[in-house]
């Protein structure tokens, strides 16, 4: 059923982008280009970029989503939107009008939110896509290379995959130097300042170990590896950096996925519901938009968890309860508080801030841990509990689901081992997946590898070198 | 004012299909991790059917991806319907926690299934098998089912077979032959010399036919009474997966199919497979009926005979020498003669065994060997099929 032709959605975009600009989203030029499923589907598994380098990982990706899609276990995403200037978004050309209307207003929505967030900041959207297309060239280049192939790529594309969230994941704080790294242990080892050195015993200083590589712990692990093995070719390197920049690119938006579907969500509403859409299309767009926004029970729904949030931020600010009133102050403007969030927020933060018992228990939260093969509440949101349930989920979300493990020493054992401690904050790691992780970095790197975590709350030390997987655990 | 651009659909396969080479560099990897862990696809009771269009799934190891991820101890947070309650259960261990990126919401197998063909997954496991030691006996010609073979030239034929080069040679010779005698033709006469009928050379084209081994394989099995479900179950398997490699290797080989217990019968392909009898043992009568196939039939100066038997050893004791003496009788003609006993662990301390009496044979051709359970299956099968005897006896020998 087709009942919209580019004409009519020619008509409606001008609509909503003056709807848009008068609520004042602030938003790249936006692209949209109309595909059928299978375009769809082949967009979905290379990330929405029109050029990515080739990869089987993306061919399964593809299997898997044309499998359920086929049978139909999942749906198709209304729209796909990527991160560049311009933006670019696809819509489904199967979608009814009313689908693409409430399409093309949510697509506004991220593309402020791509356009204004800080985290996006370093993402350099007017290159995007020039970016994705050199990337490809170059790994489509090193396939066709004779002396090179596809193997030894793959294999080389395989580990650094593992390994590429292993990295710095807040790109707000700016990377220290290593000669940066240098001043401050030499600073660190100078004796302080001190008034009254008669009466002091004169400290005892000792050296700092400028020999270490790393002088601090490096998370970024790919990169690590690319400028300190020396045995690896300069194609070798290549592929490191190109997976190490596209998994970079992707954090900032595994860092705002609420914020970004919770605001995606909010204009679509606010904008769709400012059109006068005739009774049938508005009554269509409801059924829709409660689809879109409707709670998942046992898991979150970013775009439902993040569409209660700006609006109940919206309340807060424009009719606060006397009991808000007292504590945060009076009435403000809601709207341009909004905006500031969008900018200066990212999902950690944002739930910290603005994640409260109330809202929590209208939304019925509850914490879970695994006890016998069976997962059980352990926490619902009431008075006591519900800033312990909050924080769990903030320490999972964005880049929190990942294990933070960072390099402190590349030359252990006096044996060019690297170790590695993982920041054990009561979560362990998957020791199967780790074990094939690590024999990755092990081919990485290699010498043998060495890993410091923490298993049954004692610490252990799995270690990944010729001999293969040894795991030793405290008894 | 924000901007904004239409592309309109375009039904552009191309950019539509971009997956395809990555898709088939996944596949690729599949068939490797499928014949990787072929021994325990094949232990799976699925793939015993007979239809080779049928999807069978398989498990296979070693085409995930894998990240440091968390594992299964961390507590996660829900949204539940408004009446959630401490202590109540919220699923089944595959809970998905809230926020989790890619890789942190698969489930923790260390597998996941893929469909495919049964066709296709006989042909992975059969790539590097043969039948051992076929002789040269007498040759019989087979032509080959679509190949055609050039040999020589003929004067008539239909246009696709038209050889231009010759064709416009033999023009160059008639105009030679025309032109004056002392010289070369003259080129330069501006007059057209046209190609005529007789100038037209085809190529010609026969149906390739080749040599061909002579083989037959048969089959025979125990189906009397202490064959339990479990027995023929595994014995069918066998035979199964040595019907599927004869019938995917060698379009020509026949097969013969013979069931006994203590009687000896030659039935259909449908029947060995499907149909349960009962009775006693008598291992001989089925060898009997061998021979007897083999000479009115198959003889061994034309057919390459191969022979496979599986009992659970559990024979009439009287019967076991006349069985011997049959054995004896099918290795000479046969150029391997193997026989599998079935026996499940547990039961098998106490019930009789032919291995014993079997080892008073002393043929090269025969090959005797013992299925516990379904893992024994295959590399039974490899061991029956290897091409190099000598190899695979000093790989055992090394284990």
């Amino acid at each position: 059923m087709r009942s919209w032709d580019v004409d009519d959605l020619l008509a409606w975009d001008e609509r909503i982008r003056e709807k848009a600009s008068e609520f004042g989203l602030d938003c790249f030029p936006q692209v949209f280009e109309i595909c059928d499923e299978d375009q769809m589907l082949g967009y979905m598994a290379y990330h929405g970029m029109p050029a990515h380098y080739p990869h089987w990982s993306y061919g399964k990706s593809f299997e898997k989503l044309k499998t359920t899609y086929d049978h139909g276990v999942s749906g198709l995403p209304y729209e796909m939107v990527i991160n560049s200037d311009d933006s670019v978004a696809y819509l489904m050309r199967n979608n009814s009008l009313c689908l693409q209307i409430l399409t093309i207003a949510h697509v506004y929505g991220h593309n402020d939110f791509f356009k204004n967030n800080f985290t996006f900041r370093h993402t350099h959207p007017e290159l995007t896509v020039a970016n994705f297309k050199s990337r490809a060239d170059r790994v489509r280049r090193y396939v066709e290379d004779p002396s090179i192939g596809i193997d030894k790529v793959e294999a080389l594309l395989d580990a650094a995959h593992a390994l590429s969230f292993n990295c710095r994941r807040n790109l707000g704080v700016r990377k220290i130097g290593e000669a940066e790294q240098r001043a401050r242990a030499i600073d660190a080892a100078r004796p302080r300042h001190d008034p009254y050195p008669d009466i002091h015993r004169a400290p005892e200083l000792p050296a700092p170990d400028l020999r270490r590589v790393p002088l601090e712990p490096e998370e970024d692990i790919l990169l690590f590896i690319r400028d300190h093995n020396p045995y690896l070719a300069s194609w070798e390197q290549d592929l490191l950096t190109i997976v190490h920049e596209e998994a970079q690119y992707f954090i900032p938006q595994i860092e705002t996925k609420i914020m970004n579907e919770g605001w995606a969500s909010f204009w679509h509403h606010r904008i769709v519901n400012s059109l006068d859409l005739p009774e049938d299309l508005h009554m269509e767009f409801m059924v829709h938009h409660s689809q879109v926004v409707r709670p998942h029970p046992g898991s979150i729904n970013p775009y439902y968890l993040g569409f209660k949030l700006w609006h109940d931020i919206l309340r807060r600010c424009e009719s606060p309860t006397p009991e808000e009133r007292e504590r945060y102050g009076g009435p403000c403007d809601g709207m341009a508080t909004l905006f500031r969030i969008r900018e200066a927020d990212r999902d950690a933060s944002f739930l910290r801030q603005f994640l409260h018992g109330r809202l929590m228990r209208e939304m019925d939260m509850y914490e879970f841990a695994p006890e016998d093969d069976e997962y059980v509440v352990q926490r619902v949101a009431d008075e006591h509990n519900w800033q312990h349930i909050r924080d769990t989920l903030v320490g999972s979300v964005g880049m929190a689901a990942f294990p933070v493990i960072r390099i402190d020493d590349a030359d252990y054992d006096g044996a060019r081992k690297l170790h590695l401690t993982h920041a054990y904050d009561g979560r362990e790691l998957e020791l199967g997946q780790a074990e094939k992780t690590l024999g990755y970095l092990h081919q990485l790197w290699g010498r043998g590898v060495v890993l410091d975590t923490t298993v049954h709350d004692k610490a252990a030390t799995l270690t990944f070198d010729d001999g293969g997987f040894k795991p030793k655990l405290a008894a | 004012m924000l901007h904004s651009q239409f592309r309109a659909f375009s039904g552009d396969s191309l950019r539509s299909d971009r997956s395809a080479s990555d898709r088939a560099r996944h596949r690729h990897k599949v068939r490797q991790a499928i014949r990787e862990n072929i021994g325990d696809i094949v232990a799976e009771e699925a793939i015993i059917g007979r239809s080779g269009d049928r999807m069978v799934k398989v498990p296979i190891r070693g085409i995930r991806e894998y990240r440091f991820v968390y594992g299964k101890n961390q507590s996660g947070v829900g949204t539940g319907e408004g009446d959630t309650e401490v202590g109540q259960s919220v699923g089944e261990g595959e809970q998905s926690g809230a926020g989790k990126g890619q890789g942190g919401n698969e489930p923790g197998q260390d597998y996941y299934e893929t469909e495919i063909s049964l066709e296709e997954l006989i042909d992975i496991m059969f790539e590097d098998l043969q039948l051992p030691d076929l002789e040269r006996k007498k040759f019989r010609q087979v032509p080959s089912e679509h190949a055609l073979q050039r040999k020589g030239f003929r004067r008539a034929g239909i246009r696709v077979h038209l050889d231009k080069k010759r064709t416009a040679l033999q023009r160059i010779r008639r105009h030679v032959a025309q032109s004056s005698p002392h010289g070369a033709p003259e080129t330069d006469t501006g007059q057209r010399f046209p190609f005529r009928k007789e100038d037209m050379i085809y190529r010609r084209l026969m149906p390739d036919t080749r040599p061909q081994s002579n083989a037959v394989v048969i089959c025979m099995m125990d189906t009397s009474g202490s064959m339990d479900t479990t027995k023929k179950y595994l014995a069918r398997s066998f035979f199964f997966l040595l019907y599927q490699f004869v019938r995917s290797r060698y379009a020509e080989v026949e097969i013969v199919f013979i069931a006994h217990h203590a009687a000896a019968s030659e039935v259909t392909e449908d029947e060995f497979f499907h149909k349960g009898e009962s009775g006693g043992t008598v291992i001989s009568s089925a060898y009997q009926k061998c021979l007897e196939v083999i000479n009115e039939r198959y003889h061994p100066s034309l057919w390459n005979i191969y022979a496979f038997h599986c009992s659970d050893g559990d024979n009439f004791p009287g019967d076991n020498d006349k069985t011997v003496q049959a054995a004896e009788a099918i290795c000479e003609v046969a150029n391997l003669f193997g026989y599998g006993e079935i026996k499940p662990p547990g039961r098998g301390i106490f019930e009789s065994s032919m291995l014993e009496t079997f080892g008073r044979i002393n043929a090269d051709g025969f090959h005797a060997l013992t299925i516990h359970g379904k893992d024994d299956i295959w590399p039974g099968l490899k061991a029956f099929l290897q091409k190099d005897r000598a190899a695979l006896a000093a790989e055992a020998e090394h284990a």
